[in-house]
């Protein structure tokens, strides 16, 4: 694809040039909305995982081998497969099964797992003198875990998160299975199903541009917080 | 101050029992620099540890300034634990905190508001000789400034009593000094107990009133530094104190050295000072009185709580009944003499 016929594309596509903009809008509102769901519920289950093994500040053995089973069904499940298998479930959430808020439901739901593992990972790497440390100094559990256990592993945790972020921009792409819409679709719908090389093309680009700017995003902040 | 009573640890380890505590004993002053020393794997961490339940005694009892630990709720263990700070070998500072924040941790813990954490901060960093770094990361800092950073933050909630793990091991000698004089200024100033644990003795005999001495998860000795150094009764006392004085001799020597002795040669001995040796200018009166002439080839005395105590090698050059009697005379005054070989 020369430039001379990239940019008569361009000038004489309106309409799909239209198309991939609500496309790329779509594909950030459920990557960023899935994320962040992912966050709210998976940062607490890392934190759990991580505080309820043996060696752990609140050690429960049970607690732990049961949400690591729950956790490990989660990671398990190929993603087109938990998209369909959801779905009475999404319905209920959302009131309908199709569309960008629906592929929100399944997103989300493979995303807190997936974070969880990341996090737990994360604090994993914080070096049990200092947790220690702050116990003998008269911490309570939960100061540990605001005041050491997540600032300590952040930079950790920023990592964790850019790579959800990313994992979740190749998973949306499979949300078209369910009308979710997003580039990825597009993609597929004009380039594998009307063999528009074009398109397709277009929406690889965009996708790549979106990853490099979160990976380096990412990579900046880790940067700034990392003091080790 | 601190008091621990028949306290045993017994480890589980892959289904085997790991005894690393034996029925500790001990009783620590206010206001006295404790030392424990001990080889490694002795058990001295598990020690320290179970002074602030960071390690629960499988038997026993603990007593801080009063209070019994052990019967604490974990609420309350959490509170006493604020009067007793504690340092590491490896520092165990927050790298995602600055200097000051570190300090202030504990007081941000106890809820303390901003502005007195802040006065408090600034004055335990320039005690600690620090008010530079307050806005350094711990990344930045030398081994013997983390310590003290590790050291302000210990003293930040006005504890009774310090605990030291091995505070200096990951130091250098000058810095381990400079570390020991600090410690030795906050016992003074602040009339705080410091329970310090280490491997070396000569820590021990630089700052330490009083010394215990473990081995096996057993505690051996006990007593003032100056009645240990004096009067060693264990076998693992003597090798602790001599480990501060080891001397060597000479590689130059050794291969001159033969175990009997010609015409021309003349005895190498190694003169052991202790405790209870007889404290009088004996070297000289050897030589004045006997006709000896005596060649010191080297020599690590030392002065440690009223004792004078060391190794000496020397050449004694005189005739063989000359020597013969200087050694009778040496052992008479209680230095232990070692006829290590004849250099000729
Ligand atoms: N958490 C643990 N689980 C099992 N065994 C342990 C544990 N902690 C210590 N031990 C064992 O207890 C004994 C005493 O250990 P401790 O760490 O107190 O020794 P130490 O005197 O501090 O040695 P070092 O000078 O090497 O630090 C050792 O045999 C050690 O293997
Ligand atoms: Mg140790």
């Amino acid at each position: 694809m020369s430039l001379e016929m990239f940019s008569t594309w361009w000038t004489t596509n309106e309409r799909l040039i239209d198309l991939l903009i609500t496309a790329s809008g779509q594909t950030l509102t459920m990557v960023f909305l899935a994320g962040l769901i992912g966050l709210i519920f998976g940062i607490p289950l890392g934190v759990l995982l991580h505080l309820t093994k043996k060696s752990g500040l609140l050690s429960n053995k049970n607690l732990n081998k049961a949400l690591g089973v729950m956790v490990n069904i989660g990671r398990s499940i190929p993603f087109i497969i938990l998209l369909v298998a959801v779905i009475p479930f999404t319905r209920f959430i959302v009131g309908s099964s199709i569309g960008t808020a629906a592929a929100v439901v399944p997103l989300s739901i493979a995303a807190i797992p997936f974070i969880a593992r990341l996090i737990e990972g994360a604090l994993l790497e914080v070096p049990s003198g200092l947790v220690e440390a702050a116990q003998a100094m008269g911490a309570k559990p939960y100061q540990i875990i605001f005041k050491v256990l997540l600032p300590e592993a952040l930079p950790g945790i920023i990592h964790a998160i850019t790579i959800l972020l990313v994992t979740l921009i190749g998973y949306s792409a499979m949300a078209g299975t369910v009308g979710g819409g997003g580039l990825g679709d597009v993609g597929i719908r004009y380039g594998y199903q009307r063999f528009d090389a074009a398109v397709m093309m277009m929406t690889i680009v965009i996708l790549v541009v979106f990853v490099q700017i979160i990976q380096s995003l990412g990579d900046y902040l880790v940067k700034r917080v990392d003091h080790r | 101050m601190i008091e621990i009573k028949n306290v045993n640890k017994v480890f589980y380890q892959a289904g085997r029992e790991i005894k690393a505590l034996d029925d500790i004993n001990l009783s620590i002053a206010e206001g006295s620099i404790y030392g424990v020393i001990g080889s490694s794997g002795a058990g001295k961490s598990t020690l320290i540890r179970c002074v602030n339940l960071l390690e629960r005694p499988t038997k026993g009892r603990i007593f801080v300034d009063g209070i019994e630990l052990n019967s604490l709720s974990a609420n309350e263990l959490t509170l006493a634990r604020r009067k007793i700070g504690m340092i590491f070998q490896h520092f165990n500072l927050l790298s995602s905190r600055t200097v000051f924040n570190n300090v202030g941790l504990p007081l941000e813990l106890a809820g303390v508001s901003k502005q007195e954490i802040k006065e408090k901060v600034e004055s335990l960093l320039e005690l600690v000789g620090l008010s530079d770094k307050k806005d350094s990361y711990p990344a930045n800092l030398s081994g013997g400034q983390k310590q003290r950073v590790a050291i302000a933050r210990a003293l930040a909630s006005d504890p009774k009593v310090l605990l030291c793990d091995e505070a200096t091991s990951a130091l250098d000698p000058a810095t381990t000094h400079s570390i020991l004089e600090l410690l030795r200024k906050i016992n003074r100033e602040f009339n705080l107990t410091i329970l310090l644990i280490t491997h070396e003795m000569a820590v021990v005999k630089s700052i330490c009133s009083d010394v215990a001495i473990i081995g096996g998860g057993k505690l051996v000795e006990q007593g003032p530094v100056g009645d240990i150094f004096a009067h060693p009764k264990t076998e693992l006392a003597r090798q602790f104190i001599r480990s501060t004085l080891d001397l060597s001799i000479p590689a130059d020597y050794a291969a001159r050295l033969s175990a009997s002795q010609s015409p021309n040669s003349y005895p190498l001995v190694r003169l052991e000072f202790t405790g209870a040796s007889v404290d009088a200018p004996i070297i000289s009166h050897v030589a004045r009185e006997l006709n000896l002439d005596i060649s010191i080839l080297s020599s690590n005395m030392d002065y440690v709580g009223g004792i004078k105590f060391g190794l000496m090698l020397a050449e004694f050059f005189g005739s063989p009944q000359a020597t013969e009697q200087a050694i009778a005379f040496l052992k008479e005054n209680k230095i232990e003499v070692e006829v290590l070989g004849y250099v000729a």
